[in-house]
């Protein structure tokens, strides 16, 4: 890794075309396999990863990615593993530690979430996204983000209006995460409705901020069609661990594994920057 | 801390907060307006339907009795508070029914709920029949295969059982599943948390339901013996009957409130096992979070929780399945940490000891949940220490443990288990 100083290089990552953001679990279903699927995923073409630091009570998750964290946990992923496994990593694209809080409020002898800031940023870490903290909780996490350099991405979910919204646009910084669908992570055969309303509402809001649309996309013409809908990126991961977890389960070589996820890499990716192409943007 | 300021934030002391999706939140916003409005302003007379409903619906007032035997053997003055005779068989109802009935006033259009014992999960279904509302209960596949009987009652009144097969399942699992459920279904759909604990206002509103039992032992105390009682007893999991026998002696609320400062807390803990945790493999054989948790951000609060050094949950473990759970509310952390409440806990052994001498002595089979606070007076030196009058909440029956506690003891050796060898076979479970 590149990381340590300096400021996140998430902002850059949206500046010349629609971005592909995949995610997937560190350390699954090992700490060398996983390190060959992360930077799969980057030769497919990421802008930006979605690191996931597992933790034991994954609820906004859905099956595929809690059995991603089962099988991380069980293979030992720890929090110091995990800040290994980012300094390991051969990429280049921005990071972001995907996580829980209270594995973030845990960490270091002070109180508070300084400690795993300032850590997370010496390996490389650009920011965090941590699905149970909303705007009420997140002032020491942003704060301590300040201080390092880092970017704290929210989520804006189809439930999320007017003084709520706001209030996420001005604490974000990197990208905001805008939830398709409500519900929990998986991949789903279609791009909501309340995907384009929830991108409408975000742009009446005025921000600058990039957006990137998760939860469900799982195939070139979705990746295409939320970037078609206003989207500047396009988050994508229980259809990757789907393909870990089956690499998994059939003992596949991790090479052949590998293989897969930067084939859908690709896909995604190509779908996402044919939504800039006026032709594809017309044919919905 | 203020009250109002309480009502705003949802703290207590560093304990407490709103730690979820952001999804939620907006179902929180509106749940907090409820609260505020119907349970703590009584608009529509939200309160005054809900007093009646339990009531005529619960039977309340639960009697408060004398313990004979208690009394004579450790010493001092032993009353028991019958949460066991509210409708259902444990103080879950006064909760789930105020629950059922506020998000009747919300105009949601479906209840989900999750259950560890099964207490939780049978209040709701019965609440939920009693007001016509379809409900969702999620619970552990252990748990089930503990608590047979209760998923039967769920199943007869009405309500879906969904078994959650993750993890240990148990309660922790059965909580994660349930809030999922209500990430996808939050327009339409209210999650009746079966304990104080959870993001605000859930731990402050449960509490205000189960309010009742204090309010009642305060007013059945001064009847009885003509002042309060110098000791309160209650077991401790998520903590609901042990903040709703202890609410109005720290933040009494009745027109009354003198002397309440002078009223002995103790908090009962499950100690399972042993005390100890195993950090390698993520288990503490115990739910004792007050007593040897740390502090920690699960399920929605801030609170005592059991984790390792990292920050992930550990498993916990106890004999009873009601108070199997690795964290607690955020108000009782915050009071044992204030001083205002004693947090101290009982092994397996002790709790079932304590089954059996309610059920010979009193006539009274308890929940295995409420063995542990009886245990207690048991395990201290000298119970007449706690002073001359100690109430014990009774929090609720034990029909539902019958064949645990049986498989359990069979395992013991308990001095004052009843034989029952000779009844061994199909026919026990």
């Amino acid at each position: 890794m590149s990381g340590g100083t300096g400021e996140s290089r998430i902002p850059a990552a949206f500046e010349s075309e629609p971005a592909f953001v995949p995610y997937l679990a560190a350390g699954d279903p090992t700490f060398e396999a996983s390190l060959a699927y992360v930077e799969a995923l980057e030769r497919a073409g990421a802008d930006v990863i979605e690191l996931g630091l597992p933790f034991s009570e994954p609820i906004a998750e859905g099956p595929t990615i809690q059995q991603a964290v089962v099988r991380s946990l069980d293979g030992g992923m720890t929090v110091e593993r995990y800040f290994e496994f980012v300094a390991a990593l051969d990429v280049d694209v921005p990071l972001v530690c995907m996580t829980y809080y209270n594995l973030i409020y845990q960490y270091g002898d002070e109180e508070g979430p300084e400690p795993f800031v300032e850590r997370a940023a010496a390996e490389g870490i650009d920011g965090f996204v941590v699905p149970d903290l909303p705007a009420e909780e997140a002032g020491p996490l942003r704060a301590a983000c300040d201080a390092h350099g880092r970017d704290l991405v929210s989520i804006v979910a189809p439930t999320t209006r007017d003084d709520r919204l706001q209030r996420l646009v001005d604490l974000s910084s990197g990208y905001l995460y805008v939830q398709a669908r409500l519900g929990v992570t998986g991949a789903r055969a279609s791009v909501s409705d309340r995907t384009t309303e929830s991108l409408a509402r975000v742009a009446e809001t005025g921000t600058d901020l990039p957006r990137a649309v998760g939860f469900g996309i799982s195939s070139f013409e979705q990746a295409r069609d939320v970037i078609a809908a206003g989207a500047d990126g396009a988050i994508v991961g229980s259809a990757l661990v789907d393909i870990v977890a089956e690499g998994h389960a059939e003992d596949r070589p991790p090479e052949e594994t590998a293989a897969e996820l930067e084939a859908l890499g690709r896909e995604l990716k190509e779908g996402a920057l044919a939504a800039a192409e006026p032709e594809a943007s017309q044919a919905d | 801390m203020s009250e109002q300021q309480q009502r705003r934030d949802g703290k207590f002391g560093d304990y407490g907060g709103q730690y979820v999706p952001e999804a939620l939140m907006p179902a929180i916003e509106e749940l907090t307006d409820a609260y505020e409005r119907y349970v703590l302003g009584n608009e529509d007379g939200f309160m005054d339907e809900f007093r009646r409903r339990i009531r005529d619906f619960g039977g309340r007032p639960t009697p408060m009795g004398r313990a004979d035997q208690l009394s004579e053997r450790y010493g001092t003055e032993v009353y028991l508070k019958r949460e066991d005779l509210l409708h259902g068989g444990a103080h879950k109802l006064n909760n789930a029914l105020g629950q059922c009935l506020l998000a009747k006033y919300m105009g949601k259009e479906r209840i989900v709920a999750e259950t560890g014992a099964g207490q939780h999960g049978t209040a709701t279904a019965m609440a939920a029949a009693h007001l016509d509302m379809p409900c969702e209960i999620y619970m552990g596949r252990r748990d089930i295969n503990r608590q047979r009987p209760n998923v039967f009652r769920m199943r007869i009144n009405g309500a879906e059982v969904t078994p959650v097969e993750v993890g240990r399942g148990t309660l922790k699992e059965a909580i994660n599943e349930t809030m999922r459920d209500w990430a996808t279904t939050v327009e339409t759909t209210h999650y009746i948390i079966g304990s104080i604990v959870g993001p605000h206002p859930f731990p402050s509103m449960v509490r205000d339901f189960h309010r009742p039992i204090s309010a009642e032992t305060k007013r059945q105390s001064r009847e009885a013996f003509g002042r309060l009682p110098d000791a309160v007893v209650a077991c401790a999991g998520g903590g609901s009957n042990t903040m709703g026998i202890f609410s109005e002696f720290v933040d009494p609320r009745d027109s009354d409130p003198e002397g309440v400062d002078d009223v002995d807390l103790y908090a009962v803990e499950a100690g399972g096992s042993t005390l100890d945790v195993d950090e390698e493999r993520g288990v503490a054989p115990n739910s004792a979070s007050l007593s040897t948790g740390t502090e920690g951000v699960l399920h929605g609060a801030r609170t005592k929780v059991l984790q390792d050094t990292d920050g992930q949950i550990m498993e916990s473990h106890s004999v009873s399945s009601g108070l199997d759970y690795a964290g607690v509310g955020p108000e009782l952390a915050n009071l044992v940490e204030e001083g205002r409440v004693d947090a101290v806990n009982v092994d397996d052994d002790a709790a079932l000891a304590a089954f059996h001498r309610l059920s010979q002595t009193e006539g009274i089979i308890p929940a295995l949940e409420t063995a542990h606070a009886v245990a207690y007076l048991e395990q201290h030196d000298d119970p007449s220490e706690l002073g001359e009058y100690v109430v014990i909440n009774v929090s609720g029956r034990g029909d539902k443990d019958l064949a645990a506690a049986m498989e359990e003891t069979a395992g013991r050796d308990l001095p004052n288990a009843p034989e029952m060898d000779v009844f061994d076979g199909e026919g026990l479970r």
